[in-house]
């Protein structure tokens, strides 16, 4: 699965992309934000943060119920700001 | 007709071209955004855009797919620049062509008001204190919400 990252969320974390290999139980959105929060107490901090975070699968808007799957491009940033 | 780039855009060429030719069209609305010299009291020295390449331009088709349901157009273009723009820069053109105003003018503002909420950019600032990541506004969502249902 690649992730990316966007915006404020890709200076925080310091990586604007990287390819991982999440665990069966990771199924959705929402469990995979649950994985990534794991990762550390930054993390954490980060996912945990519902409010500004906003997810997109496969280049399309996603919901915490999104299904998500190995082959997939997930994309986390903060809400948009253009126009 | 939809572009992403960082290249300026030139109005007049753009209208030439657009629905050029198409005598169905009664009525043409344009919308241009730029780069304000002001944000929140501060005096803004650039404004750098970054989105998601890919996602963007098919989020704009989506929003151009959903005005075309809605409003009877004839020809759509929305073009929007990223990277780094300065006070007065031009940012984002729409166009909407149809055979009456009322079509033009409302699908014209609902691109907009999606565009704003939907569309993978980012907005970083640059003032005299630093640099700094552009909030998204309620004000916004609002503008968008009001087109539901």
């Amino acid at each position: 699965m690649k992730l990316l990252y966007f915006a404020w969320l890709r200076q925080t974390l310091g990586i604007g992309e990287e390819t991982v290999d999440p665990p069966d139980s990771v199924t959705d959105v929402a469990s995979l934000l649950e994985w990534l929060a794991e990762r550390g107490p930054e993390w954490r901090n980060l996912m945990e943060q519902g409010s500004v975070i906003r997810v997109a699968v496969n280049q399309a808007h996603a919901s915490p119920e999104t299904p998500v799957a190995p082959g997939d491009e997930v994309a986390l940033f903060p809400p948009v700001t253009g126009g | 007709m939809i572009r992403v780039q960082t290249d300026d855009f030139d109005l007049g060429a753009e209208y030439a071209a657009f629905a050029a030719g198409n005598a169905d069209v009664g009525a043409i609305a344009a919308f241009i955004g730029r780069v304000r010299a002001n944000s929140d009291g501060a005096a803004l020295r650039a404004m750098t855009l970054e989105h998601y390449p890919g996602m963007t331009e098919k989020e704009l088709e989506r929003i151009e797919a959903e005005a075309r349901k809605r409003w009877p157009l004839i020809d759509v273009t929305i073009i929007h620049r990223t990277g780094r723009l300065l006070p007065n820069d031009q940012i984002v053109l729409v166009l909407t062509a149809s055979a009456h105003r009322e079509a033009a003018f409302d699908a014209a503002r609902f691109l907009m008001d999606f565009l704003k909420t939907r569309a993978p950019f980012w907005k970083q600032e640059e003032t005299a204190e630093g640099t700094r990541w552009v909030a998204a506004k309620d004000a916004d969502d609002r503008a968008a919400d009001k087109w539901a249902g």
